[in-house]
């Protein structure tokens, strides 16, 4: 049986390159922490400035804009030490699946925003966030899957109470946020 | 024993050739430079391999513009899938053999 090592090895090859081309395991924990502190000084800015509507929308897309792009370039950095590829079929599909649902939920808090139903926006953005996760968690890391869950409950929570809207936006893009990163961080590094 | 090495299908010796396979029974369809970064290879190599598995019929090789660039994406025939999994099973037989 001198084959076995060899054997060994080959099977060892053909479960990583199965995993590693159906999913992106180059997530970034560290970027989760970041986005979770951003929107909680979010909720902070956006506590002072409650009766301004447009404010509000303001601090949310500053809040957005810096999630992703840390999200982005951590993971950027995460698959070069890793020596990983970065931009592969599987992360194509994975960010189509997340962007899917992300910029449909936009699309439609926007709606909502000019119409001046203003208590549907929090929800729409919540529960949409966490079907787009729920979605882009087939071609990543399961933790994902139930991040997602968690944000589309916090998302029916504040469509039922609409005065907690704020408590939403910073348990469900802060707290949880920080809890899932914390996570990831100690079970795959940053 | 016999009947072990039996199973091992001669086409799928080579580790380019398994790599190439275990790529394609998981993903619908996949593109020849996407295959040639995962599998970390050169063109000439891969594409021969490529060309071995297309001609055993364990692969089909679809060609395409996409933006007036060719692109040339691979995906794994019935037959393929059938004869790739029979080989991973007597693999998977010869470790477990004391």
């Amino acid at each position: 049986m001198k084959n076995e090592p060899n054997t060994h090895e080959d099977i060892k090859a053909i479960r990583k390159l199965m995993e590693e081309s159906t999913r992106f395991l180059s997530l970034s924990g560290l970027s989760g922490v970041i986005a979770g502190v951003t929107a909680l000084a979010g909720a902070l800015l956006a506590w002072l400035f409650i009766d301004q509507t447009w404010s509000l929308a303001g601090v949310a897309l500053i809040v957005l804009v810096i999630s992703l792009s840390s999200a982005y370039f951590l993971s950027l950095k995460k698959a070069r030490r890793d020596k990983k590829h970065f931009w592969t079929p599987v992360s194509r599909k994975m960010l189509l699946n997340l962007f899917i649902p992300l910029v449909t939920g936009g699309v439609l808090a926007l709606i909502f925003l000019l119409q001046g139903n203003l208590q549907m926006v929090m929800p729409v953005f919540l529960i949409f966030y966490g079907l787009a996760l729920v979605n882009a968690s087939k071609f990543t890391l399961g933790e994902i899957f139930f991040l997602g869950l968690f944000e589309i409950v916090t998302g029916l929570i504040v469509t039922i109470f609409p005065n907690l809207w704020l408590i939403g936006w910073s348990v469900g893009f802060g707290l949880l946020h920080i809890v899932y990163g914390l996570v990831m961080y100690g079970k795959y590094g940053k | 024993m016999k009947d072990l090495i039996a199973n091992l299908n001669k086409i799928f010796e080579s580790r380019v050739r398994l790599g190439i396979m275990s790529v394609l029974t998981v993903n619908e369809t996949y593109d020849f430079n996407s295959l040639k970064e995962t599998l970390d290879l050169t063109d000439g190599n891969l594409a021969s391999h490529l060309k071995a598995l297309e001609k055993e019929g364990m692969i089909v090789v679809e060609k395409q513009f996409i933006d007036r660039k060719p692109n040339t994406s691979y995906s794994v025939t019935e037959k393929g899938r059938t004869a790739f999994s029979e080989h991973l099973s007597a693999l998977e037989n010869l470790i477990r053999e004391p």
